[in-house]
Parts: structure tokens; sequence; C-alpha cells
């Protein structure tokens, strides 16, 4: 409807904000924005305070300090949640239903549901509809949730760990379902182990640790944060003579593969090739989010 | 973004229809659940009102009118101490804070699943009366029954509700059965006051459902001849004194 590329919005907010369990501190003066038709990925070790900083958004836990705001709202406000989807990690819901009363219900609650043919589609779970929920395995459970939290339209959608439990084939359905919604207008925050999930969805990565933001941007940028490149060749050389050289990080054997991770991969790459002229199958690899993740987290700790 | 293909047919009305609906619904198909409440009062009705006393009459109103009683605490105390403890524990409060769900609606579909069974548990049993058990009563008073047996079924959603809040799910239905059929017999609901020791008999007005039998049995002229008022008060303020507890706990509560 309206020209996306210079009206970023602010949908929903938190802002310095804080917050204790007894004498553990979950957040510690963060910041998070989730804007406009981006996929938001929230990445960051168990505990960090990804669950709680999203607990906050949902109405579920309160702010110690700092403002915490939906739509310019507060998340209390029923008209704020009605224009959000949520699939929530641990969810069980009433077995002796089946999974088109479930739609129902939750369809209710919002001003604006999906055509149900439409939404069954989306989810994947057009043959379940007449199914009780109880009946259903795990990975059938999880795609009715997902058609909970897609029932209607709405403008930020909030799925914590949405793929877990699905097989390949139905975690790349739903991602296929999250690119359309996306297409549709609307913004995905998305909370996920799964660093490949990150890398193939989202726009933009907000890596928590230790109650806050330690590190935020594209997932291209969020990579070329860590500098550490790796090499991997078929060499003769010797890896403790490769260990004395400036700037290895690491050396190692895949298989009949040598392995080098380093920093400065020109010049380690340039004295390779010259001290061993029969190298063969040179190949040379950025760090994916998995590692950059792995480095950003260690740096914090 | 793009909402024109959709006409809202959203009211607040419509939320509240649709969770009483389902809620009826969902409890209707969990046989731990509808079995003991739609078949248990009717049973022991059958047993102890209309064989134990074969051919008397008097004997089959009496108990009528004590197990309808009997009949509808089970749903409300089941209904709301059962599901709450186990909706609390199971995340399914935590998915309706989350979501746009009417905190209103929750509470008021559970009290229209208790209504709605309490008045099938007494048809039943105005059914088994009226046949088996050779009641004749006037249509006043099968009216009246009807109208106390739905009414007392609320203090005891009230109850339950404080038991769902305070319990975990695992342990509320033995914690309910343990105030539900003790309390049943101690109001003199299976057995009438008179039978029961002198010193029970004497305690049985502490108990909610003692109060509410005394209201049921005047109907049918059958009481101990307390005033309709101090029961009715009586009522009103447990009612109130649960409501107060559970708003207190449930604001308490820990959602998992």
């Amino acid at each position: 409807m309206c020209d996306s590329q210079n009206t970023i919005t602010t949908l929903a907010r938190l802002e310095n904000v804080g917050k204790r369990y007894g004498n553990v501190t979950a957040l510690n003066g963060l910041n998070l924005s989730v804007n406009t038709g981006e996929i938001l990925a929230l990445l960051g070790p168990n505990g960090a305070g990804k669950t709680t900083a999203v607990s906050l958004l949902l109405n579920l836990i309160e702010a110690d300090s700092g403002k915490v705001s939906l739509f310019d709202q507060d998340p209390q406000e029923l008209s704020a949640r009605q224009r959000i989807g949520v699939m929530l990690q641990s969810a069980e819901l009433p077995e002796t239903l089946r999974v088109s009363e479930l739609i129902e219900l939750t369809q209710s609650y919002y001003p604006l549901p999906r055509d149900l043919k439409e939404l069954a589609e989306m989810a994947a779970i057009t043959d379940l509809l007449k199914r009780p929920y109880g009946k259903l395995s795990g990975g059938q459970q999880r795609r009715v949730q997902f058609a909970m939290a897609i029932c209607a339209k709405v403008e930020i959608l909030f799925l914590d760990e949405p793929t877990v439990g699905l097989d390949i084939e139905a975690r790349e359905a739903m991602w296929v379902s999250l690119r359309k919604l996306v297409a549709e207008g609307c913004s995905i925050v998305l909370t996920t182990h799964y660093l490949e999930e990150a890398e193939a969805l989202a726009n933009r990565v907000i890596v928590i640790a230790q109650g806050s933001v330690i590190a935020e941007g594209s997932v291209e940028s969020i990579r070329s944060r860590v500098a550490m490149r790796r090499i991997r060749c078929v060499s003769s050389l010797n890896i403790t003579d490769i260990k004395q050289w400036p700037n290895i990080d690491s050396v190692g054997y895949d298989g009949e593969y040598l392995t080098i991770q380093t920093m400065d991969v020109e010049s380690v790459t340039r004295r390779l090739l010259s001290e061993d002229h029969a190298l063969q199958q040179l190949e040379i690899k950025r760090a994916g989010l998995a590692e950059a993740f792995v480095e950003l987290t260690k740096e914090q700790a | 973004m793009n909402t024109a293909s959709t006409i809202s047919k959203y009211s607040p009305f419509n939320v509240y229809a649709t969770e009483a609906k389902l809620e009826f619904i969902r409890m209707l198909r969990m046989p731990m659940f509808a079995l003991p409440a739609l078949v248990f009062p009717a049973m022991f009705y059958t047993l102890f009102g209309v064989l134990m006393g074969s051919g008397k009459t008097e004997m089959s109103t009496y108990m009528l009118a004590t197990y309808s009683i009997f009949g509808v605490m089970g749903p409300g105390l089941f209904g709301f101490g059962v599901s709450v403890a186990m909706e609390k524990d199971r995340g399914w409060l935590k998915w309706r804070r989350a979501v746009p769900a009417l905190p209103g609606a929750y509470f008021v579909s559970k009290m229209v699943m208790a209504l709605i069974f309490a008045f099938i548990i007494f048809v039943e049993l105005a059914l088994l009366a009226g046949t088996l058990g050779g009641v004749h009563l006037a249509a006043t008073q099968w009216l009246l029954l009807l109208v106390i047996s739905l009414l007392s079924s609320l203090p005891f959603c009230a109850m339950g509700l404080v038991i769902g809040t305070l319990v975990n799910g695992q342990a509320a239905p033995a914690v309910v059965n343990f105030i539900y059929l003790p309390m049943a017999f101690l109001s003199g609901l299976w057995l009438p006051i008179s039978m029961l020791p002198k010193f029970l008999g004497k305690i049985a007005p502490i108990w909610p459902s003692y109060h509410a039998s005394q209201i049921a049995l005047k109907v049918i002229g059958n009481d101990l001849g307390v005033p309709l008022w101090q029961h009715i008060a009586y009522l009103a303020a447990f009612t109130l004194v649960m409501l107060w507890l559970a708003v207190t706990f449930w604001s308490r509560m820990k959602l998992k």
C-alpha cells in the first residue's frame, strides 16, 4: 500500500528496560525496537533474557523500570494486542477441542480474522481441522499453534521457537508462509536457537547476552563483526610449523583437509601457496552466523 | 497493510458466546469430568432415593431436593477447581494473556458451562423422580427446585476457583474430591441430617451445601425450620468471601 522504502516506523519498543527475578538480573537496561515489515531475530544463549524481553511485550510480565510500548500503548491494552499474533514455546491447548474449534475461538478475539481456507493452507493444517488437538503429533500441534498465531491479519507476529519439533519439510513450508506474511506487511519477531533459521529469514538480528543487547544489525553486519575466516585445502605442510605463523587462530585436520582459522586470511593464503606448490582444493570461507554468535557471546563472558 | 478483504464481525458478545459454547463442548468431551458429573448423582439418587426407600414417595421427594444440590455442586467445584489449576500449570492462561482474549470471558464461560451441566443433572434427577420415584410436585415446585439448584451451583463455582488458584493441576482432582464428598455427606445430602450422629448434625450449618439443601427442602416443606433469609445470607456471604479470596490468590498466581 505504501512505499516501504523510506517509511520505517517503530511498532513496538523496549526502552532502557530493567527486570529482576529475586537476585537475578534478567534484563539490564535493554533497548529494542520492532519496525514495520521486518523479520527481527532475537538470539542469545539460554537465560540471556530473550524470553523475558518478549514476555514484556506480550503482557506476560511487567518491567521493573523503563518503558514498554506496543503500538505506542501499554501491552495490557486489548486494542494493542488485537494487532499481534502469538506463538508461545510451551502452551498446552485444550486437548478435547478440534483444531477448527481452537481456530474459531482464537479468531473470535480479533477484528480481522483470516479466511479459514486460506489460513489452513498457509499453516498446512487443512487435513487436521476436524481432529481433536490432543490426538495430534507434536509437529502437527506446532502447526496448529502457528495457525492460531496467524488466524487474523495482524501487524506483528511473535514466534517463540516456531519450528522446534518440525521436520525439515514442514519447517521450510513455515518459512515460505513467514516470507509471504512479511510481503503482506506483517513484522515478525522470532526467537530461535536455530541459527540457520535466523540466517535464512531475518532482516535484522539482535544478540542478547546477560540482559542487554550486545550486537544489532543485519545478518551480514553481525557476521562481518567477526573477522575470523577459515581456510581449507589439501596440503603436505606440517601443522606444527603453520602454528608458528603470525595471526593463526587454530590449525587442524578435517579428514584429509587441512583447516586453518585466521584473522588475516590474505597473508596466510599467500604464504601457504608460496610454501606448498602442490597445494590443492583451496577454499576460503567467511564465518557463518553460528560462528559469529559464538564469538560475540564469548567476548561478553 | 491490506485489511479491506475481511468484514469485521468482532463483538465482545460473540467472544463470550464462543468461549462459553466451546468450554461446554470441551468439558462434555472429557470423560474424567463429564461421566462423574452426569452419572453419579443420577446413580446415587436411583440407589438411595428410589430403590432403598422403595415405595416411600416421601423419601424419594426428600432425596430429590438433596441430590439435586449434590449434583449441581460437582460441575462448579470440578469445572473451576480442576481446570483452573491445570490451565495455570499448562500455559493456557499464559497464552490467553498474550492474545487479545477477554479476561472476563474465561470465568463467565466456565460459569455458563457449570450451569448447563447443573441444568442437565437436575433434569435427569427430576425425570427419575417423576417416573421411578413416583414423586408428584406442583409445576411451581418443580420450577422452584430447578431455579434453586441452578443458583446453588454458583457458590461452588467460586469455591472451585479458590481451589484452582491455590493447588497445582496434579493435586486438584484429589483436593476437590476431598472437599466435595465429605461436605456433601456432612450437610445431609446423602442421608437426612436426622440420621447423622448428633454432633455432625449440629455442625452441619458450617457447610454451604447444608444451606443450599435447606432452601431446596423448603420447597417440599421438609426443612429444619430455619428462616429462609438466614440461608440466603450465609450463601451470599460465603460466595463473597470466596470471590475475595479468589481475586487475592489470582493476582499472586504464577503462570507456567
